[in-house]
């Protein structure tokens, strides 16, 4: 089999069709993570002992299993569940699996956050009289969240790299359409090339995007907020 | 509690496949990422650039369409047969992560303090010393957590040899779920267990390097 380009040119509005399905599944399970991911860190605050511990270690357990196998619960095994199950269309079932994958490492970055935070700006802002609500709002927060935004753009990106899984569930994105290309004409090597090379246009320029942010957020954070003797 | 049973059994003979496309992963990735991170860090522009260029490929294309592109692209187009899939897998996860992993090895080596390069050029110590001796003693230490915390990513990544037709532990699930589709749920869990238990020690090692990577690093 030879490189042929006239295949080359004739599948990219193919698979241009499938990116705009890649970039709004993206969107759509990036929003669920980002929300959801706030579920972990309230779950961490009941003061129940053995209830954090659990919720800790259901949040390991959705980390380090694979996304793809989750997936597949989602999309094969929840309609069986008794009671609960319900038959989900593959889009709210990639939405629903990758989106609850990602929420576990969103709720560290959130963490991660505000423990960066340092204990002195929330002893100084008890000192000042201020309300709970006060202390997060105008204090704690205005400083947590400039640090976790390039993180969360990082997440973004991989995020996106990680929606083609949701082709092996039948959404007919761009992997989905590579392949179903591939196995009618047996030219598997261009629209995956394709598939790549989209890939490869969409992320390079967001990840610099995202170096800048970093750049700029660090700056502004030293500055402003950061006083070392 | 026998359906379990029964399914454990079935998934236990993909495990073996499981294990060496992980084992085969971690070796080649990680040698992969010391060669690019110390390439990166280097001052000879070309060998910089040409492996930047590796980096942002591999980073920037997501690992599921490499894995298509390896098994399916490679032995098309150029005639490459990798002996069987196996090595496909093993090949497009070890370069995926080894382009993740690389950006480690460079970010640990730039974060080691500037006054440690210098202090060493003070003792007049060639270049080859210097990484040797001082500087990557120091950057492998900063570097553990985050290897840790890759190795479960490739673990998790070695689940999407299935999708190119290897026998491992999730090509099983499906096989059985395909005869057996009331236990669907079951069979799923089973082998969400399963990767959980190959992840464990994996979750320890991470855990205990973040101790240690908190010692002995000269600060500033």
């Amino acid at each position: 089999m030879i490189w042929s380009w006239e295949v080359f040119f004739d599948v990219i509005p193919i698979i241009f069709k499938g990116m705009w399905i890649t970039l709004g599944l993206t969107i759509a399970c990036y929003l669920f993570a980002v929300i959801f991911g706030f579920f972990w860190l309230l779950m961490d605050q009941v003061p129940s002992k053995v209830f954090r511990w659990t919720v800790r270690w259901i949040a390991e357990f959705i980390r380090s299993t694979p996304p793809l196998v989750q997936l597949f619960f989602i999309y094969y095994a929840w309609p069986m569940v008794p009671v609960v199950g319900v038959s989900l269309n593959p889009f709210a079932a990639a939405i629903l699996g990758l989106g609850i994958h990602f929420s576990t490492y969103l709720s560290e970055v959130y963490r991660s956050g505000i423990e960066s935070v340092e204990k002195g700006q929330w002893e100084a802002a008890t000192a000042l009289n201020l309300s709970t609500s006060q202390k997060w709002l105008k204090v704690i927060l205005p400083q947590a969240i400039p640090p976790t935004i390039p993180m969360l753009g990082n997440y973004l990106i991989i995020m996106f790299k990680e929606v083609p899984l949701a082709s092996t569930i039948g959404v007919v994105a761009m992997l989905h359409l590579a392949n179903d290309y591939g196995a009618q004409y047996y030219k598997y090597v261009e629209p995956l090339t394709v598939v790549a090379l989209f890939f490869l246009l969409l992320s390079y320029p967001s990840a610099l995007l995202i170096k800048k942010l970093e750049i700029k957020f660090n700056r502004r954070f030293d500055k402003k907020y950061v006083t070392e003797s | 509690m026998s359906t379990i049973n029964e399914i454990s059994l079935v998934l236990l003979k993909g495990i073996k496949v499981t294990l060496i496309v992980l084992v085969f992963s971690i070796l080649f990735s990680t040698l992969i990422a010391l060669i690019a991170g110390l390439s990166r860090s280097s001052s000879n522009l070309l060998i910089n650039k040409f492996t930047g260029f590796y980096v942002e490929v591999f980073r920037g294309t997501s690992l599921i369409v490499q894995l298509f592109w390896f098994s399916y692209a490679l032995p098309g187009l150029f005639n490459i047969h990798l002996g069987s899939d196996i090595w496909a897998g093993i090949l497009a996860i070890s370069l995926n992560y080894g382009a993740y992993m690389s950006e480690i090895v460079r970010g640990s080596i730039a974060a080691v303090a500037p006054g440690q390069t210098e202090a060493s050029i003070a003792l007049n110590m060639s270049k080859f010393q210097r990484m040797r001796i001082v500087i990557l003693p120091q950057a492998v230490r900063m570097m553990l957590p985050e290897y840790g915390n890759y190795l479960i990513q490739i673990l998790k990544a070695t689940s999407l040899v299935s999708l190119i037709g290897l026998t491992d532990i999730l090509y099983y699930g499906n096989i059985y779920r395909s005869t057996h589709l009331s236990e669907a749920p079951a069979v799923y869990l089973v082998v969400l267990v399963f990767y959980f238990i190959l992840a464990l020690p994996l979750i320890a090692f991470t855990r205990k390097m973040e101790v240690v990577s908190k010692k002995g690093v000269a600060q500033g």
